[in-house]
């Protein structure tokens, strides 16, 4: 092997400062927007998701400022309202949790965890955050010039003939966003399957390694068909086409259809990455091997396959057969099964485990406990009689958002605090760390368990004004919202105070196991100076302190 | 696939290591990586033409007798005709990837042109037989008569033109990249003869011919 710098190698780059790995390898911003180093891509991933998570944040204060009273007060319009609710779910949805680990986590750890030097296709990761960034600015745009009322679901009819709003360019964002998640997609699967450090089998991968992987699988089969159905209703607006149209003898049912066959994997494109995360925070505080590897890793693919068939279950009340309701209902109850497997192994990887309660870790245990939640209330919706009562209601907005906010917001926080000394090189405040962690818990379920409340006694989604009695639980929802804004504010804020003040990590500040976690932080811009020879299995936590203790009796001659 | 007996470093995908990219270990490692890549790609392809195809085959199934009144004005010899271009146009790919992998520049360069050549013939039959559709008032949202075609024969329509449009949309793309590569493989661009990126450029290329012989039963003949 010669892994000495080419004459044709681009990446020849001269480190100029050894002890900033690939963030001291240039400074100039054109090193950072033409890079192809994962770990920088990653890193303009953060920032471009950050942004949109503010953006999507922000238009939900301006929905729960709204909501805080009965009456309309803070928008004029009830237009105003959809729109601002569109766009939280357009930016929340495509930009934020759909990227939000894979692009960001993913990034930049998968080749550092299976101990390869980059992606596979280096010059298509850096392609897919500049298709990310254009498909970012066409959706900017529709939210310039007038916004968008539709929902994030574009339902047809009223998408394709009613709305007088910018339905086109936010398709057309959604539509090229969905092409740098494919890509992304598709050089993790290339680079699972073929960059492996030798050693490293495939039941040695990491479960961080195995969530991108299935998420992976679905992104590259899901987000086509959301392409083509987007193009359909693009091509029906333009051209007055009848495919979804009545008029014509279309039919606005095969959108929904088509729309949750990548809309309900969506669901799983943003939990699984979580599911990664957490598997590798929960193992590393609690100095235990994962509870049942191999199911572990089964029920991460489970996941991703059964979820290709439960999309009906949005489709419940609309007139769809009443016998395919019943077969999707037993199919989303089947996923049950693999989201259990994964919870209750957790759990049983805290027993005995000598547990420490850092930042991550503390958010991790919030994601078990929201997630739970979130899953439970799934099977009253895949239920078809309580679905019938629930529908379109604010329990269904607590539902998902316990999964997405309560499970991939929390994952991907646990994820950046965990991996944070590694990206970075730095620590942060434990102090602040574990305030913010506490301020997100406890703002979250303030902002949305009244809203199961509220939708279990009747309240209905995306309605700017409501009847007075509905107003206690909805002025609760509102605190808690300015509480987990002040949470979400806070790492922010600390983190990047400890850019600058922050005590040096070292390579392995939390004794975790895995490659990552064996390089410098930062790591230097081939990840590693040597190749790594993988000769066991993950997170043998156990091995490694009696590895310790025996070194030490050696060392010391302590008997 | 003739790749898989490829080892590290004999000469098919490169000359020694002045083609390896720094991120892979060996060349075989390399090509194996291309080619999953590609693979994975052709997949999204499939699923992306697949919920159009999936779609119309919902009306075809519920609306028969007006798809079968709609794709009478479709000429199925045309369509015949364009099947065997396309197929040829695939053979002379075939070629065009084996050449490459045998450093046959000069063949290399002579097949992909052949590819265009027979690629853009297929097209253009394709734009005659639009046009027919236009005269003939068939084209939804630009030129329809929905006296002539009365009830769901509009949506016959709606499904050909998004189908056979986006094919034509794959078809021009690849002929666009077939002509950067046989200009970049006549100047001796590619260190490694481009065998690598003119097999995953063939695979494309089949995809697409793979599609059309999939839309020419469904479009043109089941109706008959």
């Amino acid at each position: 092997m010669n892994s000495a710098p080419r004459s044709d190698d681009s990446q020849a780059i001269k480190e100029s400062d050894s002890s900033m790995g690939y963030l001291g390898a240039d400074y100039t911003i054109k090193s950072w927007l033409l890079t192809t180093d994962h770990k920088r891509i990653g890193l303009l991933y953060m920032i471009s998701i950050t942004v949109f998570f503010l953006l999507g944040g922000a238009a939900a204060s301006l929905l729960r400022l709204e909501l805080m009273t009965p009456r309309g007060d803070v928008f004029g319009s009830p237009d105003d309202y959809n729109r601002s609710f569109t766009i939280h779910g357009v930016f929340m949805v495509f930009f934020f949790l759909i990227p939000g680990v894979p692009a960001v986590l993913g990034n930049f750890l998968v080749p550092l965890m299976i101990g390869a030097r980059d992606l596979a296709f280096p010059r298509l990761n850096l392609m897919s955050w500049y298709i990310y960034m254009i498909g970012g600015l066409f959706t900017l745009y529709a939210l310039v010039a007038g916004g968008v009322d539709t929902g994030w679901t574009f339902y047809t009819p009223y998408s394709t003939m009613f709305s007088n709003t910018q339905v086109i360019a936010a398709a057309l964002g959604i539509f090229i966003v969905g092409f740098s998640s494919i890509l992304t997609a598709l050089n993790f699967i290339v680079t699972i399957h073929t960059m492996r450090a030798p050693g490293m089998t495939w039941l040695r991968l990491p479960l961080f390694i195995w969530a991108n992987y299935a998420t992976s699988l679905i992104i590259v089969l899901g987000t086509p068909v959301l392409a083509i159905t987007i193009i359909l209703v693009a091509v029906e607006r333009l051209f007055k086409v009848g495919i979804f149209d009545p008029a014509y003898g279309g039919d606005p049912l095969l959108f929904q259809h088509l729309f949750w066959f990548y809309s309900h994997p969506a669901v799983y494109i943003m939990i699984l990455p979580s599911f990664g995360v957490i598997s590798e925070i929960v193992t590393a505080f609690a100095r235990k091997k994962i509870f049942g590897y191999t199911f572990m890793a089964g029920a991460l693919l489970a996941i991703a396959v059964l979820g290709f068939l439960v999309w009906g279950h949005h489709m419940f009340v609309s007139s769809q057969s009443m016998y395919a309701g019943m077969i999707f209902s037993v199919l989303s109850f089947l996923v049950a099964v693999p989201s259990g497997i994964k919870v209750f192994n957790w759990t049983a990887t805290l027993y005995k485990g000598s547990v420490s309660f850092k930042t991550p870790m503390l958010y991790a245990l919030g994601f078990i406990g929201l997630f739970t939640i979130g899953g439970l209330t799934g099977l009253v919706l895949s239920t078809m009689a309580t679905d019938v009562h629930v529908h379109d209601t604010y329990f269904v907005v607590a539902h998902f958002h316990y999964i997405m906010v309560g499970g991939m917001v929390m994952a991907y926080l646990g994820g950046l605090h965990f991996w944070w000394p590694k990206i970075t090189g730095r620590m942060y405040s434990e102090f602040w760390g574990a305030l913010s962690a506490l301020t997100v818990f406890i703002g979250f379920n303030l902002t949305f368990f009244p809203q199961f409340l509220l939708g279990y006694i009747g309240m209905p989604r995306r309605y700017y004004e409501y009847p007075e009695e509905y107003q206690v639980l909805n002025v609760m929802s509102t605190a808690g919202a300015s509480v987990l804004a002040v949470g979400y504010m806070m790492p922010l804020l600390y983190l990047l105070i400890s850019l600058k003040v922050g005590k040096i990590a070292g390579p392995n500040p939390w004794a975790a196991s895995g490659l990552e976690w064996e390089t410098a932080s930062p790591p230097p811009t081939h990840n590693f100076l040597d190749t790594k020879i993988v000769t066991s299995g993950p997170y043998d936590y156990e091995l490694q302190e009696y590895a310790d203790s025996h070194r030490a009796v050696q060392e010391q001659g302590i008997v | 696939m003739s790749s898989a007996s490829a080892t590290a470093h004999d000469n098919t995908y490169g000359q020694d290591d002045t083609y390896l990219y720094h991120h892979f270990e060996d060349l075989q490692q390399q090509h194996e990586s291309s080619s999953l890549g590609m693979w994975a790609f052709l997949s999204t392809e499939v699923l992306f033409f697949g919920g159009v195809l999936g779609a119309f085959a919902v009306v075809q199934t519920l609306y028969e007798p007006a798809m079968k009144a709609a794709s009478e004005h479709l000429d199925p010899i045309l369509g015949a005709y364009n099947t065997a271009v396309l197929l040829v146009s695939s053979l002379a790919m075939a070629l065009a990837v084996r050449a490459a992998q045998l450093r046959q520049q000069r063949n290399t360069v002579l097949f992909l042109v052949a590819t265009i050549v027979l690629g853009s013939a297929f097209l253009g039959v394709k734009a005659y037989e639009w046009i027919h559709d236009y005269h003939e008032a068939l084209i939804p949202g630009i030129n329809f008569d929905l006296e002539r075609y009365p009830g769901r024969q509009i949506l016959f329509w709606s499904f050909y033109f998004t189908l056979t449009g986006i094919h034509a949309l794959h078809m021009i793309i690849g002929i666009v990249i077939i002509a950067i590569m046989a200009v970049l493989v006549q100047r001796r661009w590619f260190t490694g003869g481009g065998a690598t990126q003119i097999e995953m450029l063939g695979l494309y290329w089949h995809f697409v011919d793979i599609v059309w012989v999939f839309l020419y039963p469904i479009l043109y003949l089941i109706n008959q």
